[in-house]
């Protein structure tokens, strides 16, 4: 059996290659995804049945449970599901264009951006009584902006005759730096309870999720995630360095630039709901490297899910391992990420 | 490149060694005392015993050593990195040695309840040795042993695992995080000389190492397989790298605190003027490090009079503009 099936459709017009191995892993993957959403549905304060849940989504099930789930429970395991797949897919596209391992949404001061964002949204809007003065509504936005306007910077500043990675990736880290910085002085200058907000906001946590977050955030993430997987072979062709990828016939600075506002909106619109949380957009695309190798067109929906499972449980034991005490879903994303990744490490130590 | 021959390059090391004792007199005299160069050379010539001496003394001279002992120390940890990773982006942190340090740290504060800067400076040494040999060991597995993309690998994984633990311990306990608030920002302010003397021994075995070493990290920088062709023993070469950095990096967490940045930006600030041949680039970067950190921490004093900015956040704002500039110009025609 040869190790790729190969797709013809429309009588040859569209074709592709699946990896039997990626594929398999991919549907194990998917099938975890199901459980963890299912399961983490089912744990709270209230514990339900998964059967229950199963019933809830399509539609059934006792009305006591339907309330809970639809209304608490969903929608912020849907944003973490989200917010997961997105930095994950992020991510990879990033560490391929820039061609580092160590490259990530932080990198690029694209999350930085956003920081300060929130924080001078907060530091703005608040009166006196530290009351804020416009709807808490607008701080996604006010976070996107940032992180939009700080992609168009590092970008801009790295343009000399095109954009080569390396420029690119060490103005990112100044410029993210410089994000930190600014973030911190705001931080002290203003009062305490400010600090502590914002300090939960980098962290990351997708506590306070609705169903309006849900229906700006679903269709956004899912677009460009589509996006992304269809771009995923200009990445391939990147990946082997800026003369190889011209001689292919590839146009190396337009696919650049749009692999780099694929990665800005969904990094955006991900830290805009759920704030900066690490080491998915790092990590997530090494594991799914060590699983199915590092053609993009497995890599991206590999490590999609793996940054949506990982979200997920991180949120499912914030809020339920020190109950009725809240934890940032960030904090336990390296927690729980880090021993898997260096398993996986082991495990292919020779390869 | 900026300096071209050798005469050229060590007129520059000459001049940056001047500036470096330029700022270190300025960081004994600026501050919220204003002090005059006058008072400063009384205050150890004809010791009188008031206040402006005391703090001359006590609190700005210990200052201005700690801040160059760290920033050079960081700085040629970097440069270290960045070449035993063959990665641009590499630091010190990515050994794991900040994350490890403030896990020490937070757990002796939060679990055994320990609250004294001596204490933190022992624990953050060892914390940060610990993860350094568990990045280093992890990185080696399997038949090729210590490869660059599997030691960085294993080290962003390790650091943000224990960062990940210190924030849970920090969210768990928050009385901790006031404690701990002020070490995890990194300062080089209200720390003792002997807190220096005490690392001083680890920090110079650290520079003196780095300098011996400088030649063998040349041949290693042309490639593992060239660099085993013309004779020299890779392995034990990282090795030495490795214990290196676990000195000079985990000496200055100890004192300082994780100071970020210094140890990425400078190497490579010192490479755009003076090549990449670290036998210059070593000491040269020491000696910037060492200028960064001080003119950021004289600079911290005044941004928010009479309060303080941590000194991370000004090596970042001074650091940062300079280092766009260098990046687009160019390094070395790379």
């Amino acid at each position: 059996m040869s190790k790729y099936k190969n797709f013809r459709l429309f009588k040859g017009k569209l074709s592709f290659l699946i990896d039997r191995k990626a594929a398999f892993i991919f549907t194990i993957l998917l099938l975890v995804t199901f459980m963890v959403f299912v399961l983490s549905t089912g744990i709270g304060d209230m514990k339900i049945n998964p059967l229950t849940v199963v019933k809830v989504l399509f539609g059934g099930g006792p009305e006591m449970e339907k309330l809970i789930i639809t209304s608490f429970r969903l929608p912020r395991i849907i944003v973490a599901l989200m917010v997961g797949m997105s930095l994950a897919v992020a991510g990879g596209i990033l560490q391929g264009m820039i061609r580092n391992p160590l490259a990530s949404p932080d990198v690029l001061g694209i999350t930085g951006g956003a920081s300060v964002a929130v924080v001078g949204f907060l530091a703005f809007f608040s009166d006196s009584n530290n009351a804020l003065t416009v709807s808490i509504a607008w701080l996604p936005l006010a976070a996107f902006l940032g992180a939009g306007i700080v992609a168009f910077l590092v970008y801009f500043l790295a343009w000399k005759n095109g954009v080569s990675p390396i420029r690119l990736v060490l103005i990112g880290i100044g410029i993210s730096t410089l994000m930190q910085a600014l973030t911190t002085l705001m931080m002290i200058m203003g009062p305490i309870y400010q600090a502590s907000q914002a300090n939960i906001w980098i962290t990351g946590t997708v506590y306070g999720s609705n169903w309006k977050n849900v229906a700006t955030l679903v269709p956004w993430t899912v677009i460009f995630l589509i996006i992304a997987i269809v771009a995923a072979r200009t990445i391939n062709i990147q990946e082997l360095g800026d003369e190889v990828a011209t001689g292919l016939g590839g146009k190396v600075q337009k696919q650049r630039f749009l692999l780099l506002m694929i990665s800005t909106a969904l990094i955006g619109s991900s830290v805009a709901f759920a704030g900066g949380i690490g080491f998915v957009g790092l990590m997530a695309p090494h594991m799914a490297r060590r699983l199915v190798g590092s053609s993009f067109g497995a890599l991206l929906p590999t490590s999609a899910l793996l940054g949506g499972i990982l979200v997920m449980v991180a949120d499912l034991i914030g809020r339920t391992m020190f109950s009725p005490l809240e934890v940032p879903a960030g904090v336990f994303t390296a927690g729980i990420g880090a021993p898997y990744f260096i398993y996986l490490l082991f495990k292919t130590r020779n390869a | 490149m900026l300096l071209k021959n050798t005469s050229l390059k060590w007129i520059g090391i000459i001049i940056a060694v001047l500036v470096m004792l330029l700022l270190m007199c300025a960081s004994v005299i600026f501050g919220y005392t204003d002090t005059s160069w006058r008072t400063a050379i009384d205050a150890f010539t004809h010791y009188n015993g008031s206040n402006e001496h005391i703090i001359i003394q006590t609190v700005r001279l210990p200052r201005a050593l700690i801040a160059s002992a760290v920033g050079a120390s960081l700085a040629i940890a970097g440069v270290l990195m960045q070449t035993l990773t063959k990665n641009p982006l590499a630091s010190p942190g990515i050994f794991g040695i900040n994350a490890g340090a403030g896990f020490a740290v937070v757990t002796a504060v939060t679990l055994f309840s320990v609250n004294n800067l001596q204490a933190f400076n022992g624990l953050a040494f060892l914390g940060a040795a610990v993860a350094a040999v568990s990045v280093y060991g992890i990185g080696s597995f399997g038949r090729e042993g210590l490869t660059p993309m599997k030691l960085t690998l294993a080290g962003a994984a390790i650091g943000a695992m224990f960062s990940s633990f210190t924030q849970g311990l920090l969210v768990v306990d928050e009385a901790a995080l006031e404690q701990v608030l002020f070490w995890l920002a990194g300062s080089v302010q209200g720390r003792k000389l002997e807190t220096l003397v005490s690392v001083l021994p680890f920090i110079g075995l650290g520079w003196i190492g780095a300098v011996l070493i400088a030649g063998k990290m040349n041949i290693l920088s042309m490639g593992e397989d060239v660099a085993k062709g013309l004779g020299l023993n890779t392995g034990l070469v990282k090795i030495a790298i490795g214990i290196i950095v676990i000195l000079l990096a985990g000496g200055s967490v100890a004192v300082a605190g994780p100071i970020g940045f210094v140890g990425i930006v400078v190497p490579h600030i010192t490479r755009s003027i003076i090549g990449i041949d670290h036998r210059w680039v070593i000491p040269l970067s020491g000696v910037l490090g060492a200028i960064l950190l001080l003119a950021a921490d004289i600079a911290a004093r005044y941004i928010l009079m009479p309060s303080e900015v941590p000194v991370g956040v000004m090596t970042a704002i001074i650091g940062t503009p300079f280092f766009i500039y260098i990046a687009r110009r160019g390094f070395n025609g790379r």
